[in-house]
C-alpha cells in the first residue's frame, strides 16, 4: 500500500482529531482503524467539553484542559463550516451537583487547590447552595445541597464531533483505512511498516492512538501506553422538550432533546455489558437532581470503556528509539479534542513535543514506582 | 426477594404457549411472561375473547388455539400476562415490567418465544397516517372488531396479506384493490422447492383456496406493482404505483401494507447469540441447534423469533424446547426426551418442508431496498434517509453501529427494529458485500423504553440493587 | 378509516379523547379508541414535526405514541383504556413532568 508522511493508528476521537490536525497542516496522513464493533470509548461516552476538577495533582493537565476548552469555540466552527457537520457545541457553563455537606465541601477544596496552581486568568468556578443552584437550574430536586458552577464547561454531540473530524480528515485528502487491525508495527530505518490483517502501510511517522489497543502496541515502538479499560455505563432518554439548559457531571439535555444520564465507573475488564444494579443506581441519582425526568422513558442503556492510564492524566510521549513514533491516549478525548488538532497535531507535525509536555510521559510511572 | 423459576417462558404465542404447556405436564415449575394482555400470539391474538359476533372471519386455523390456550390454562404453568421482559442477563436474570410495576425473577433455563413482526420496508410516504401494516390491520379485526370504513388498498407479497384480505371480504369489508408487489419471477424460481413442498398439501391448498375466495369476491387484483408510494400531507390521500408500465393512482384514506414477517430479534441479539442471515427469507434469525439450545448457556429459542416457520412449527418447536429444558433439569433423561421428541419432530420436519418454496415465492424484490430512492425515509424515529445512509457509507462507514453514531439511525424508541434489517441490507448493497459481513446493530437494554421511576423503583427490591 | 363489525354489547368506560369524551369498549387498546374515534394524527414527530400515526399495532414502531394523563410518550397500541383517562395528542417530543 502507498504510504504517507505520518500514520495515525486509532480512529477514535484521539487519533481522528490529531489526523485531521495534521492533514489541516498539510502533512499527508493516513488513518488505519479496525471495524464496526471494536471498542470505542469515542463511541459510547458523555460528551462533555469539561474543565472544572480536571488536573488535581497535575497543573500541566489543568492548564492544558483550559486551553483546549478556550480553543473549542473556534475548533467547533471551523470543523462545522468545512465538514456541514454541527458538533452542537454549547458552552453554558457546567454544574457539579453534590448530595451532601460532605461532597460539596470535598469538591470545593479540589477546585482551590486546582485553582490555587492555576495562573489562567477570570473567574472559575463559583460555589453555590440549593437556592442559588434552583435559580440557575429550575425544577433542581431538595436532594441536591449544593454544587459548584464553572463557566468554561460545556458539551457537544461526541459522535457528530467524531463523525465531523472523519470527514474533514478525508475532505483535506487524508485516507481512511478502516477494518484494519494493526497487528505489528514495525520501525525500519527512516520509517515505519504498519502491519494489519488488510495489508502493510508504510510512513515516515507514526502516531499511535489506538486507546486500549495502544497498551499491545507500544513496546514495538519502545513506547509505554499503560492504559486500562474502566467501565462507564450511560442511560439516554427519549427526546424531551428543552429543559434543562447546562450540562452537569450526570445528567444533560442533549441538542436533539435526549437525556444522557450518566454514569458509572467499574473495573471489569474488557466487558462493555450493561448490569441492572447500575442502571438503578444512575436513575436514582438522576432522579435525585431532576425529579422532573420521572416519566421519561429510557431508551437505551450501554456500556462502554474508559481508557484509563494509572493517575487519569493523559498520557503524551514520543519515543527515544524511535525519533519518529507518537503516542497519545487520555479519558478526555472529547474536551482535548481541540488541543488535540489544533496544538498536538503541531507538535507531531514539527516532530518534536514541547518540553512542558515531560510531565505527560509514561516515564511517570516508572518514576513512582522507583519512589 | 427475586423469585427464582425453573423455567421461564417469554411469549404466549403458538410456541411459548406450548412450550409452557408441555414443561408444565413435565412437571416444571414454569413461569410464562407476555407482554399481551391474554394469550394467543399474533395469529391466535385474543383467541379466548374474540370481540367478533361470528369468529369464523378469520378462518378455521384460528381455532386450533383455542385449544392450546385452554391446554395451557390446564397445566399449571404460572402466566403473568401484561408482563413485558426488558431485560435479560447471561446470568438468566429477567427484567420485567409487569402490570406497570418493574421486577426481576431468576430462571433456571429460559425459552425464548417472542415472535416475529412484519418486515419493515421502506417506500416515499410510508410514515403517513392513513398507512398501516397489513397485521396492524388484522389486530385491529381480532382485538377491537373493527374493519376499515371504505375502499382499503391492500399492497405488498406474503400470504398474511391473502389471509387478511379473505378475512375481510368475509366480514364484508369493500376492498378497493389487491395490489400484488410479488416479483414475476418469483414463480418460477420458487418452482424447484414445488415437489417439497406438495408433501405438506393441505398448507398449500390453504393458500390456492384464499386465491379463489379473493378472486371470487371480485376483488381489483393488481399484479407486478412497483414504485408504490402514499400520497398525501396531513394524511394519506392517495396510493401511487407503476403497473404495466403504467403510472396508476387511487385515492384511498387507508394503506395496508405487508412484505412478508421476519423475526424480532433484538431480544435475541441483545443477549450477544449469534444470528445469521438467512437469505432466502432475508432476515437474520439465531443460530440455534435442534433443540432451539443457543450459544447463551440455558437460553434456548422457538417459534417464529428463531425463524419463519408459521404457526404449526411454532407449536412443534415450543414441545421440542421444552422436553430439552426438562432434561437438561433432570426431570426426563435424554431417552425420553428423544422418544417424546420423535412424532414432534417428524410433524416439525412435514411443516418446514413446504418453507422454501413459500420463501421464494413471497419473497419481496430486493430492488425494494436496493433501489430506494435518496429522500425515502429509512429511520421513522430518526428520519434518517436512504441517500443519508449511503453518504455516510461513502464517508468511510463500514457498518450498522458506526452508522448509528453518525447519523442516528437506529436510536430512537424502536431501537432499530424498524429500519434494522434495511440499513444492513443497503449498507451491504451499496459497499457491494454480503450482508453477512455487514452485520446488524449491537442491541442493549431495555428491550422496550422503561420510566425512569419504574428503573429507580427496583432499587426496593432488594436483589436488584445489591 | 375504520368502523366496528358491530356493537359487541362489551362493558364501557369513558374517556377523553382530545378533550372530547368518548364511551369505548373496557379493556381496548387506546390506539383501537382513538382511532374509531378520529384521532388524526396521533403526534407530531421530535424531528420534524410530520405527522404521524399507528402504523403496526403490535409494539414495535412507536408511532402511535400519545399523551395519556398528562404522560407522554405512551404506546397508544400497547396501552388499555381505563376510566376517566384522558388521551391527548403529542406535539413533538413531549415534556418532562412538571
Ligand atoms: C462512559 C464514558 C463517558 C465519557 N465521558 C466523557 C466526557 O464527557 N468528556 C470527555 O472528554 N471524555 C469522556 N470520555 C472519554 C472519551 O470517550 C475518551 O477519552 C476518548 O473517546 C478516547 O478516544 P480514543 O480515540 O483514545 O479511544 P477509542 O475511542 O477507544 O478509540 C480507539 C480506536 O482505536 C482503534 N484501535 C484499537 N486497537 C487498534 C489496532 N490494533 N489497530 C487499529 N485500530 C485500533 C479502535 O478500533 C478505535 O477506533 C468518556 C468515556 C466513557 C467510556
Ligand atoms: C402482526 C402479525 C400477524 C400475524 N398473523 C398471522 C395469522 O393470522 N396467521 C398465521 O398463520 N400467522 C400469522 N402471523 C405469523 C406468526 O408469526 C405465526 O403464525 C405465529 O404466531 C408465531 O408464533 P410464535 O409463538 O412464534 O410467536 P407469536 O405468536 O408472535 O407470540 C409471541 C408473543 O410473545 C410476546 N412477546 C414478544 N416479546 C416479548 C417480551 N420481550 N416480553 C414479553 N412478551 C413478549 C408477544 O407479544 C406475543 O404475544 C402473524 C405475524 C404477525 C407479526
Ligand atoms: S402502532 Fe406501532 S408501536 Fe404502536
Amino acid at each position: 500500500m502507498r504510504g504517507a508522511d505520518t500514520l495515525v493508528i486509532g480512529g477514535g476521537l484521539v487519533g481522528a482529531a490529531i489526523a485531521y490536525g495534521l492533514a489541516r497542516r498539510g502533512v499527508s496522513t493516513i488513518l488505519v482503524d479496525e471495524g464496526d464493533m471494536a471498542f470505542r470509548a469515542s463511541r459510547g461516552n458523555f460528551g462533555l467539553v469539561w474543565v472544572q476538577g480536571k488536573g488535581d495533582g497535575m497543573p500541566g493537565y489543568a492548564a492544558w484542559t483550559r486551553l483546549s476548552a478556550d480553543l473549542w469555540p473556534r475548533f467547533a466552527e471551523e470543523l462545522g463550516e468545512e465538514t456541514g457537520i454541527a458538533t452542537v457545541y454549547d458552552k453554558p457553563g457546567g454544574f457539579y451537583l453534590c448530595r451532601s455537606e460532605a461532597e460539596l465541601a470535598e469538591q470545593e477544596t479540589r477546585l482551590q487547590r486546582i485553582r490555587a496552581k492555576n495562573t489562567a486568568p477570570g473567574p472559575d468556578y463559583e460555589v453555590l447552595d440549593h437556592q442559588a443552584l434552583a435559580e440557575r437550574l429550575p425544577g433542581l430536586g431538595r436532594a441536591v445541597v449544593g454544587g459548584t458552577y464553572c463557566p468554561h464547561d460545556g458539551h457537544c454531540n461526541p459522535l457528530f464531533l467524531l463523525r465531523a473530524l472523519h470527514v474533514g480528515h478525508a475532505a483535506l485528502g487524508g485516507r481512511y483505512l478502516p477494518n484494519r487491525r494493526v497487528a505489528d508495527i514495525l520501525p525500519e530505518a527512516g520509517g515505519f511498516t504498519v502491519v494489519t490483517d488488510g495489508g502493510k502501510v508504510q510512513g515516515d511517522r507514526v502516531v499511535l492512538a489506538a486507546g486500549l489497543g495502544s497498551a499491545r502496541l507500544a513496546p514495538k515502538l519502545g513506547l509505554s501506553v499503560p492504559v486500562v479499560p474502566q467501565r462507564g455505563q450511560v442511560l439516554v432518554t427519549q427526546r424531551a422538550e428543552p429543559r434543562l439548559a447546562h450540562p452537569t457531571v450526570y445528567v444533560r439535555q442533549t441538542g436533539e432533546g435526549s437525556f444522557l444520564l450518566g454514569d458509572s465507573h467499574e473495573d471489569v475488564g474488557f466487558d462493555e455489558g450493561t448490569t441492572p444494579e447500575a442502571m438503578t443506581f444512575i436513575a436514582r441519582r438522576a432522579l435525585d437532581f431532576f425529579p422532573y425526568l420521572a416519566e421519561l422513558p429510557v431508551v437505551r442503556v450501554w456500556g462502554a470503556l474508559r481508557v484509563m492510564t494509572p493517575d487519569g492524566f493523559p498520557v503524551y510521549d514520543r519515543s527515544r528509539e524511535h525519533s519518529g513514533a507518537f503516542s497519545a491516549a487520555c479519558h478526555s478525548g472529547v474536551t482535548l479534542a481541540a488541543a488535540h488538532a489544533e496544538r498536538l497535531a503541531g507538535f507531531v507535525a514539527e516532530g518534536a513535543l514541547p518540553a512542558e509536555f515531560r510531565g505527560f510521559s509514561a516515564d511517570r510511572f516508572d518514576v513512582q514506582e522507583a519512589a | 426477594m427475586t423469585a427464582r423459576h425453573e423455567l421461564a417462558v417469554i411469549g404466549a404465542g403458538p410456541a411459548g404457549l406450548a412450550a409452557a404447556a408441555t414443561a408444565a405436564e413435565l412437571g416444571l415449575k414454569v413461569a410464562l411472561f407476555d407482554d399481551q394482555p391474554a394469550p394467543g400470539g399474533q395469529i391466535y391474538r385474543g383467541v379466548e375473547r374474540t370481540p367478533l359476533a361470528d369468529p369464523a372471519v378469520l378462518g378455521d386455523d384460528y381455532r386450533r388455539g383455542a385449544d392450546l390456550a385452554e391446554a395451557f390454562r390446564a397445566s399449571g404453568a404460572a402466566y403473568h400476562p401484561s408482563c413485558g421482559v426488558w431485560l435479560l442477563t447471561p446470568e438468566r436474570e429477567l427484567g420485567l415490567l409487569d402490570n406497570g410495576q418493574a421486577r426481576f425473577v431468576t430462571a433456571g433455563r429460559v425459552i425464548i418465544a417472542g415472535g416475529a413482526m412484519e418486515r419493515p420496508v421502506p417506500f416515499p410516504g410510508w410514515t403517513l397516517p392513513g398507512v398501516m401494516t397489513a397485521g396492524a390491520g388484522q389486530i385491529l379485526l381480532k382485538s377491537a372488531g373493527m374493519v376499515p370504513g371504505k375502499g382499503v388498498v391492500l399492497a405488498g407479497t406474503g400470504p398474511l396479506l391473502l389471509l387478511l384480505a379473505a378475512q375481510y371480504l368475509r366480514a364484508g369489508v369493500q376492498i378497493a384493490a389487491l395490489l400484488d408487489m410479488t416479483p414475476p419471477s418469483n414463480a418460477l424460481r420458487a418452482l424447484p422447492h414445488l415437489p417439497a413442498a406438495l408433501s405438506a398439501f393441505g398448507t398449500l391448498a390453504k393458500g390456492l383456496a384464499l386465491k379463489r375466495e379473493i378472486h371470487r369476491a371480485g376483488v381489483r387484483v393488481v399484479k407486478g406493482v412497483t414504485s408504490l408510494r402514499a400520497l398525501g400531507e396531513a394524511r394519506l390521500e392517495a396510493v401511487a404505483y407503476e403497473a404495466g408500465g403504467r403510472e396508476q393512482r387511487l385515492d384511498s384514506e387507508l394503506l395496508l401494507v405487508h412484505f412478508g414477517v421476519i423475526p424480532e430479534s433484538n431480544t435475541t441479539r441483545s443477549l450477544g447469540i449469534r444470528h445469521l442471515w438467512d437469505s432466502r427469507q432475508l432476515c437474520w434469525r439465531p443460530v440455534a441447534d435442534a433443540w432451539g439450545n443457543t450459544g447463551a448457556e440455558g437460553f434456548a429459542v422457538a417459534g417464529d423469533g428463531a425463524g419463519i416457520g408459521g404457526a404449526l412449527a411454532a407449536e412443534y418447536a415450543g414441545r421440542l424446547a421444552a422436553l430439552e429444558a426438562a432434561r437438561a433439569l433432570g426431570r426426563i433423561d435424554a431417552a425420553e426426551r428423544d422418544r417424546s421428541a420423535a412424532p414432534v419432530r417428524a410433524a416439525l420436519a412435514k411443516e418446514r418442508r413446504v418453507r422454501p418454496f413459500l420463501d421464494v415465492l413471497f419473497q419481496p424484490a430486493p430492488e425494494l431496498i436496493s433501489q430506494l430512492a435518496d429522500d425515502t425515509v429509512v429511520c421513522r424515529c430518526e428520519e434518517v434517509t436512504a441517500g443519508q445512509i449511503r453518504e455516510a457509507v461513502g464517508q468511510g462507514c463500514t457498518g450498522p453501529n458506526q452508522l448509528k453514531s453518525f447519523t442516528r439511525c437506529g436510536m430512537g424508541p424502536c431501537q432499530g427494529r424498524q429500519c434494522g434489517t434495511t440499513v444492513s441490507q443497503l449498507i451491504g448493497h451499496t459497499l457491494g458485500r454480503p450482508v453477512e459481513e455487514i452485520g446488524a446493530y449491537r442491541i442493549r437494554p431495555p428491550l422496550k423504553p422503561i420510566g425512569l421511576t419504574q428503573l429507580a423503583a427496583l432499587d426496593g427490591e432488594g436483589e436488584a440493587a445489591a | 378509516m375504520f368502523k366496528k363489525l358491530h356493537d359487541d354489547g362489551a362493558e364501557r368506560v369513558t374517556v377523553t379523547i382530545d378533550g372530547r369524551e368518548a364511551r369505548v369498549p373496557a379493556g381496548e387498546t387506546v390506539a383501537a379508541a382513538a382511532l374509531i374515534h378520529g384521532l388524526q394524527p396521533f403526534r407530531t414527530s421530535a424531528v420534524s414535526g410530520a405527522p404521524r400515526a399507528p402504523y403496526c399495532m403490535m409494539g414495535v414502531c412507536f408511532d402511535c405514541l400519545v399523551e395519556i394523563d398528562g404522560t407522554p410518550n405512551r404506546q397508544a397500541c400497547q396501552v388499555r383504556v381505563a376510566e376517566g383517562m384522558a388521551i391527548r395528542r403529542q406535539d413533538g417530543a413531549g415534556e418532562t413532568a412538571p
